[in-house]
C-alpha cells in the first residue's frame, strides 16, 4: 500500500512513526528542509541548536520530535524542499515541485499533515515594513536569532500573544507593550474549563506573570487603532482602552494576530466538504475522531485539520496513520485507539475553553473603516468591497465570498485570501446583514502557492 | 524594518548585493533576515501604489517578501538561504 505523508510538523512525524512501526515506507512530504513544522521549526545549520533557549518549557517535546522525525528520515522517502502544489483525489496524485522540478505522487492512502497560520485582523499601517505576524515575530527569534525590531509591540489576542512577547522579552528584547483585544474577564471566566489544561494553563499564566513583574505594559480589552510611521517603518501604535481614552506606544516593530486559521488548501483541492466551526470561527475540513474524511483515501492531522495545538496534532496525527491502517486491514491494538480518543477528547474540552478565553474579535474586522487596506496581495481597501456588496454596484450585488472575491479580487491575489480572507468574510457578512456560514468560504485553487510558470516536468 | 539580531550573530560573514549595493550578513541567514538585519529596510514594492513591503508571516504563505536572485528567479525572501556572493533585486 502507497501511503503519501505531507507534513513534517508534530503531525506529520507521529503519522510516519506509525506507519512506519506497522512495516509501511510512506513518502514523505514536506515544503520545509528539515521538517518539525512552524512550532518545532529547527534554525539552519551554521546557527547553534540548544533546545532549552529555542523552545522553552517545549524543549523536551521538541527534541523528541526532532529524534523521531530524524530517525524516521532514512526508513521513508523523503522529500523535503518540496511543496504539493495540487492534489487530485480522483486520480489519487500529488502534484509536486522540488527545485524547480515538477513530479507526481500517486497514494491509496494520504494523511494530510498542512498545519495553520496566524488569524489576522488588518488596520490602518498594518502593510508597513515592522509589521509582521506573531508566529513570524517567533519565527524569526527561534530560527534566525533576531527580533523584529528594536522596540516591539505585540497586539492582537490568544496564547500566542503572552508566549511570544514572554519569549522576546526573554531573549533581551524591549517589549513595549502587550495590547490584548480580550477584555480580561473574558479570559476570567474561561478558567473552569481552562484548568483542564493543566500544565499548558500553568504555563500561561507564568508567562502572563512574568510580564507583568518585568513591569512590561500591558493593556486588555483594547481596540486597535493604528499602526503610524511612514514608507520606512513603524513609529507608533494608537489604541483605545475600554474606558474610551486613547494611548500611543513609541515602537518600531509590531507583531500581530488573532488566533489561528487552518491551512486547508489541500484538503479543498481534495474536494473535502468544509463547515464552519463557530467556537473556533474558522472554516474547518470535515473529518471523524480518527481523521478520516468523506473522500476516500483521504485523511487529515493536526492543525491544518483544525486548531488545536503541537500536543493535539501530536496525538492527531497518530490517530490518523492507525485509521489509515485499520481501513487497509491492519490489526490494531483496541486499547491503544481507546486511549488516544480519551485523551483527544480531554484535549477538546480544553481547546473548547481556549477559544472562549481568546475569542476572535469579528467586531474588529466588521468595524474596519473604508480605506483600510484590507487585502495586502491587491490592494484592496474594505470600501471596495463593501461596495461590491450593495446592489447599485455596475457588476450587482455579491452574495457570497467567491462572487466578491471575482467582483473585486479580494483573496485573488499571490496569498489567495489566506491573510484577509477571515477579515473579508466577516465586512462582507456585515454588509450583507447575514452570517459567515451564509456568505460561504473562499474556495481554493491550485496552485496551492505560487509556483513559476518556468517549471519543468518530470520525465 | 530593521532585524535585530539578538542571538548567535557571530557567524561567519558572508557578502550579497542588494541592486549592485554590498550586504554584508551571517552564514544561516535567509535572504529577509540578511536584508532586513542590514539596511535594506524593505524587499518590495506593492505592485498597486500603497507603498514598501519586508515581509509578513515569514512562513512561506504571504508571499510578500519576494526578492529576485540573479540566475535562479523570483524567491521567498523569508524561505531562501543566503548564500555568499548572491546578487539579489527587490521583488
Amino acid at each position: 500500500m502507497k501511503v503519501a505523508v505531507v507534513g513534517a510538523g508534530p503531525a506529520g512525524v507521529r503519522a510516519v512513526e506509525r506507519l512506519v512501526a506497522a512495516g509501511l515506507s510512506p513518502v514523505w512530504i514536506d515544503e520545509a528542509s528539515d521538517g518539525g513544522g512552524r512550532i518545532y521549526q529547527r534554525p539552519p545549520p551554521g546557527l547553534a541548536r540548544d533546545a532549552r533557549s529555542l523552545y522553552g518549557f517545549e524543549a523536551k517535546r521538541a527534541t523528541a520530535l526532532h529524534d523521531t522525525l530524524d530517525a524516521l528520515k532514512p526508513r521513508c522517502d523523503w522529500r523535503p524542499d518540496t511543496l504539493v502544489w495540487h492534489i487530485r483525489p480522483g486520480a489519487r496524485q500529488l502534484q509536486t515541485l522540488c527545485g524547480g522540478r515538477q513530479d507526481a505522487v500517486t497514494y491509496d492512502a494520504a494523511i494530510l499533515c498542512t498545519g495553520a497560520m496566524d488569524r489576522v485582523i488588518p488596520l490602518p499601517g498594518w502593510t508597513r515594513p515592522g509589521v509582521t505576524t506573531m508566529g513570524a515575530a517567533q519565527i524569526a527569534l527561534k530560527t534566525q536569532g533576531c527580533a523584529i525590531g528594536h522596540r516591539v509591540v505585540f497586539l492582537g489576542t490568544g496564547p500566542l500573544l503572552w508566549l511570544v512577547a514572554y519569549q522576546y522579552a526573554k531573549a533581551g528584547a524591549d517589549v513595549a507593550g502587550v495590547l490584548d483585544t480580550t477584555p480580561f474577564i473574558t479570559k476570567a471566566r474561561a478558567t473552569p474549563g481552562l484548568l483542564l489544561g493543566g500544565a499548558t494553563f500553568a504555563k500561561g499564566l507564568y508567562y502572563i506573570a512574568w510580564l507583568r513583574r518585568r513591569g512590561i505594559r500591558i493593556a486588555e480589552g483594547v481596540t486597535p487603532l493604528a499602526i503610524e510611521g511612514g514608507d520606512d517603518g513603524v513609529t507608533a501604535v494608537t489604541w483605545r482602552d475600554a474606558a474610551g481614552r486613547d494611548h500611543r506606544i513609541d515602537c518600531d516593530a509590531v507583531g500581530m494576530g488573532w488566533g489561528l486559521k487552518p491551512e486547508a488548501q489541500l484538503a479543498d483541492l481534495a474536494a473535502v466538504p468544509f463547515r464552519h466551526d463557530a467556537l473556533q470561527a474558522n472554516w474547518v475540513p470535515v473529518r471523524d475522531g480518527a481523521g478520516r474524511t468523506p473522500v476516500a483515501g483521504i485523511y487529515l492531522a493536526g492543525d491544518g485539520a483544525g486548531i488545536g495545538g503541537a500536543e493535539v496534532a501530536e496525538m492527531t496525527g497518530a490517530r490518523a496513520a492507525l485509521a489509515v491502517l485499520e481501513d487497509a486491514g491492519h490489526r490494531l491494538d483496541p486499547i491503544e485507539t481507546v486511549a488516544l480518543d480519551r485523551r483527544l477528547a480531554s484535549q477538546a474540552r480544553f481547546r473548547a475553553a481556549l477559544e472562549r478565553a481568546f475569542p476572535f474579535p469579528a467586531h474588529l474586522a466588521r468595524a474596519m473603516a473604508d480605506d483600510t487596506l484590507l487585502c495586502r496581495c491587491e490592494g484592496l481597501r474594505a470600501g471596495e468591497l463593501r461596495a461590491a456588496a450593495r446592489a447599485e454596484a455596475a457588476t450587482g450585488p455579491a452574495p457570497e465570498m467567491n462572487r466578491a472575491k471575482a467582483f473585486t479580487r479580494v483573496g485573488m491575489g499571490r496569498c489567495q485570501g489566506r491573510v484577509c480572507g477571515a477579515a473579508a468574510a466577516e465586512i462582507l457578512a456585515a454588509e450583507l446583514n447575514c452570517t459567515v456560514p451564509q456568505i460561504g468560504r473562499l474556495r481554493g485553487q491550485p496552485p496551492v502557492k505560487p509556483i513559476p510558470i518556468s517549471a519543468e516536468a518530470a520525465p | 524594518m530593521k532585524l535585530v539580531r539578538l542571538r548567535d550573530a557571530a557567524r561567519p560573514r558572508i557578502t550579497l548585493r542588494l541592486d549592485g549595493v554590498p550586504i554584508e550578513a551571517q552564514r544561516g541567514d535567509t535572504l529577509l533576515t540578511a536584508l532586513l538585519a542590514a539596511d535594506a529596510g524593505y524587499l518590495r514594492d506593492s505592485e498597486f501604489g500603497d507603498g514598501p513591503r519586508a515581509g509578513f508571516c515569514l512562513m512561506g504563505a504571504c508571499q510578500d517578501c519576494w526578492v529576485v536572485v540573479e540566475g535562479r528567479g523570483r524567491l521567498r525572501a523569508c524561505a531562501t538561504l543566503a548564500e555568499d556572493g548572491m546578487e539579489i533585486r527587490r521583488g
